[in-house]
């Protein structure tokens, strides 16, 4: 009986982990239909960023495959060789040590590591976040601040700024000058480029180019609190008459019949914590609003010194 | 009189009414069984104030165990979570709770779950390998054992009284500050990691010392198996490494309990030098949980290959470059931070050296193999299992070790999948084959192979499910830590294999759980008699199993490495031909864990502003530490004539 027990158990666990490993297959096969290449938004760089490191990531990879390759198959052909039932392979219990081999396993990897070493010192200067980029046209200035929990984008030169939408020029480079006034975000535009963090009474720069007009996602990348997942934002990119017409028509106040200037004060109500903002246009009162959001934390004792009242909880 | 601590405190909707009310009923489950069966006093006298090594290994392991379901109960939440809240959905967890979860998760698995099954294996097989009776400070030891427990509980404890931090594992600030994080999550947070801590930097010291100075005549340092030897490089660096984490976590501890300004936005502060410090310890971290699992799989390989280690110099080698260079890349982790291309490229490049000898040691072991007779046990299994992960995971590492690539990648899933291949490949997998290979030792019987063989297989194709949808989500752009996301960006199915896979990973870890019961229910089948399962190498094969309590009756001559090995091969043994001498050894003492009772109080007042609490703990833990320096009759004597009894051997 107990025997009888103990066959059928093991029989079905034996049919168990059959199943579970036609399931995964299966599960893989489907999904890379599923995916069918255009959610993967990492392949499809729009930006000239975006193109480099998808460029460098696939070299990486090639490269890695060189060593990664080999060693699947030496397991795989070592291990099935060399089971205990196969007496034919050859037996060496004393077998320790050989100059040779050791030498070329240090040897590959180093070779390899080298490569990509002088590639990564390349890449990492010319795809240096704060270089700016090689281009034809002057560059476009947006500063970014992170809040709890949205994106205030101020355009300086045009005299706007907007919650949680950014619209900017294609083929125009676009210097990003990035702040929080909240705990650290990263800002990131994944079909841009490089992302970037963003901390309080600090500027840090970003520099990316959008190659063809579209619609792209925005986001935090970095986790920041209870209202994170809503940090997200669109990207358009749009020709520059269309920017032009974008620009006026939020300083004639179009969207919601008159312009909303924004002063310091009004940006102190926006910074308040609040979740899921919809997408909102102002005129900007005060071209210096960036400078004085990232220097409050500098005055000591002052009105706008210690814990600045907008974000605490 | 109570501090900040209300009624309110344990108050927190249904979901979490649910997990107190389990936790308190499966305490009184425990307390009640205990009583049951009258297992009190044994449990004092044998185990609790035991200060032998091999019964504090066994209590470490049960209580990463019992961690571990907690972290994976954690870790089944958030991937329903994700299931579930696209679109309008928003789950069935609210951000906040959500979000203490994922914190949860990290901060168990990595200090509640992967510290303790290391040191837990360290006080099991140390002193046998390299053949002595006991640590260098077996007192200290049990100190530390209890520091661990009583940070475990105070993490434990925030599920019943408070909460727990929302801010991600390491806690950044400013959002771990006190102005956007106001409740007593954060507190929990630091001063489970500070007591636990303390303890893992006391235990570092007392293996160094032990593995320094406590080896068996003729075992020099290369002679030495790899595991010590691995241990040795892993204890370095937490000794090296703690210290960083105690005080930047003593520095916000600072910033919330007496406002400072250390990491905040204003006054001076600067959150990016708590970012550099914590990583300046959560490197090396990674590295002192992976060192000792490497030298375990160093141990198994050359035994169920049946064949020497090849390339024993390489390894030790390779291992002490591993030890240095995990000090040299912590800016890996935050390439985003705006350092310049010289700092970002050193560090990036320095990154990926160290998958130069992590190679070499991949190498060695299939050399290890080649032209051996592989016996395919469960170990075995776990570790073929390594080799495919850990060599995925060192791919993914290395791409994200390229700035510009991480600069795309960083904070994604494809990051998050990155590490659980190196943590889940690498050091869990190896644990699991830590535990097959020696479990006989400690318990006298083996574990049941199939079993553990199905769970293996449970475990990999779980894996693969949970963690390559990750992968390709982060290919889609999907930031981790996310409580819900949109949907039409293709993330949902995805989402939902890897809930999937996070099924087949529990029903793994039920069957690890039913192998060792059912080994347990079939122990005099596999009973282990000769002392020697697998026809092992070295010297904790040489004595019986269960060891002995004074492990070795004669210390262990050796003369050279796998001694236990050699010794079989010419028939000799490895023990002096000499008569029994009288050994000494440690008695038992309570103290240890009534520090660790007085650091739980400590902390939980500090947590709860208790500050009467806080100052009479620190009297009570004060006056622990002068009783026990006071203390002489610490030590008693097995007579010749007791140990040639339970050896069974006349006195010669």
């Amino acid at each position: 009986m107990h025997r009888a027990f103990a066959r059928w158990f093991w029989a079905g666990m034996n049919r168990y982990l059959f199943i579970i490993i036609l399931a995964f297959i299966a599960v893989v096969v489907t999904t890379m239909f599923l995916l069918g290449g255009d959610k993967l938004i990492l392949l499809q760089p729009h930006g000239t960023v975006a193109a480099s490191e998808l460029h460098l990531i696939s070299i990486a990879l090639r490269l890695m495959l060189i060593v990664i390759i080999p060693v699947f198959l030496i397991t795989a052909l070592v291990t099935w060789r060399y089971r205990e039932s196969n007496t034919k392979a050859r037996y060496l219990p004393n077998w320790e040590h050989n100059n040779l081999d050791e030498f070329i396993w240090w040897l590959v990897p180093i070779a390899i590591i080298s490569v990509l070493a002088v590639i990564t010192w390349k890449a990492t200067h010319t795809l240096d976040p704060y270089e700016p980029l090689p281009a034809t046209s002057a560059p476009m200035t947006v500063e970014v601040v992170s809040l709890d929990w949205k994106w205030l984008f101020i355009y300086p030169a045009q005299g706007i700024a907007t919650i949680n939408y950014l619209e900017i020029p294609e083929r125009t480079p676009i210097f990003f000058k990035l702040s929080s006034d909240a705990p650290m975000n990263a800002f990131f535009i994944p079909q841009l480029g490089s992302m970037e963090m963003t901390m309080p009474g600090m500027t840090t720069q970003l520099n990316l180019m959008a190659d063809d007009p579209g619609t792209y996602i925005g986001m935090s990348s970095n986790f920041s609190g209870e209202g994170f997942a809503g940090m997200q934002f669109p990207v358009h990119v749009v020709s520059w008459d269309d920017f032009d017409t974008w620009v006026a028509g939020i300083k004639a106040g179009v969207k919601t019949g008159a312009s909303t200037p924004l002063t310091f004060d009004l940006y102190e109500e926006i910074a308040k914590p609040s979740l899921n903002e919809p997408a909102t246009f102002y005129t900007l009162a005060d071209i210096n609003l960036y400078t004085d959001i990232v220097n409050q934390f500098m005055a000591p004792g002052g009105s706008m010194g210690g814990m600045h009242t907008g974000t605490s909880n | 009189m109570l501090g900040n601590l209300t009624l309110e405190a344990v108050q927190q909707g249904p979901i979490v009414l649910g997990a107190q009310i389990f936790i308190i009923l499966g305490a009184l489950a425990v307390i009640g069984l205990i009583t049951y069966f009258k297992r009190w006093t044994w449990l004092w006298k044998e185990w609790l104030t035991s200060l032998d090594a091999k019964k504090i290994g066994v209590m470490y392991i049960v209580v990463a165990v019992i961690m571990l379901v907690r972290g994976s109960v954690d870790a089944v939440m958030m991937r329903a979570q994700q299931a579930l809240a696209v679109g309008d959905a928003t789950g069935y967890l609210d951000p906040h709770h959500f979000q203490q979860i994922f914190t949860a998760h990290g901060v168990i698995m990595i200090f509640f779950v992967a510290m303790p099954l290391m040191f837990g294996f360290m006080n099991l097989i140390i002193p046998l390998q390299i053949g002595t009776r006991d640590l260098a400070f077996p007192f200290l030891n049990s100190m530390s054992f209890w520091l661990f427990v009583a940070g475990a509980a105070l993490a434990m404890i925030s599920l019943v009284v408070g909460e727990f931090a929302a801010t991600g594992w390491l806690a950044y600030p400013p959002l771990s500050e006190l102005a956007f994080s106001p409740g007593t999550g954060v507190d929990y947070y630091i001063w489970s990691i500070q007591i636990s801590g303390i303890g893992s930097l006391l235990s570092a010291i007392n293996f160094i010392v032990t593995i320094l100075k406590k080896r068996c005549p003729g075992m020099t340092l290369m002679r030495m198996p790899i595991y010590p030897w691995t241990v040795l490089a892993s204890m370095t660096l937490v000794v090296a490494a703690f210290p960083i984490l105690t005080a930047t976590l003593g520095l916000l501890f600072l910033d919330r309990f007496f406002g400072m300004h250390f990491f905040t936005s204003s006054f001076g502060g600067n959150m990016m030098m708590y970012v550099n410090l914590i990583w300046a310890w959560g490197h090396p971290e990674v590295y002192i949980l992976i060192l000792p699992v490497f030298g375990a799989f160093s141990e198994l390989v050359p035994v169920f290959s049946q064949k020497r280690l090849f390339g024993y110099a390489s390894m030790v080698g390779a291992t002490t470059v591993i030890m240095i260079l995990s000090f040299i890349v912590w800016l890996h982790h935050f390439f985003t931070m705006g350092a310049g291309g010289n700092v970002n490229a050193f560090f990036g490049i320095m990154t990926m050296i160290i998958a130069i000898p992590t190679g070499v040691k991949i190498f060695n072991w299939l050399f290890t193999m080649f032209r051996g007779r592989i016996r395919f046990t469960a170990a075995m299994y776990w570790f073929l299992g390594f080799v495919g992960t850990f060599t995925l995971g060192g791919m993914t590492g290395v791409l994200l070790s390229v700035p510009p690539a991480d600069f795309q990648l960083h904070n994604s899933l494809f990051l998050v999948a990155h590490f659980h291949n190196m943590v889940i490949g690498g050091v869990v997998f190896g644990n699991f084959a830590a535990l097959s290979y020696w479990f006989p030792k400690v318990f006298g019987f083996r574990l049941n192979e199939r079993l553990g063989r199905y769970a293996f297989w449970n475990w990999f194709v779980g894996f693969l499910l949970a963690f390559v949808p990750l992968y390709i989500l982060g290919f889609m752009g999907a930031t981790r830590r996310l409580d819900h996301y949109p949907a039409g960006l293709g993330w949902h199915p995805l989402f939902i294999v890897a809930a999937i896979g996070v099924v087949f990973i529990g029903i793994g870890l039920v069957l690890l759980l039913a192998q060792v019961f059912v080994s347990i229910w079939k122990r005099n089948e596999l009973r282990d008699k000769t002392g020697d399962p697998w026809n092992g190498r070295t010297l904790e094969w040489s004595v019986p199993s269960p060891a002995p309590f004074y492990n070795f009756a004669r210390i262990p001559v050796v003369s050279g490495r796998d001694p236990f090995f050699e010794a079989k091969q010419r028939g000799r043994s490895v023990f002096p031909d000499e008569p029994y001498q009288d050994i000494e050894l440690p008695k038992n003492t309570g103290i240890g864990l009534l520090i660790g009772a007085g650091s739980f109080v400590f902390g939980f007042a500090l947590v709860w502003h208790i500050i009467w609490l806080v100052i009479l703990s620190a009297i009570f833990l004060f006056g622990c530490v002068v009783a026990r320096s006071f203390a002489t009759d610490i030590e008693y004597v097995v007579p010749a004539e007791e140990l040639a009894r339970l050896e069974g051997a006349p006195v010669t």
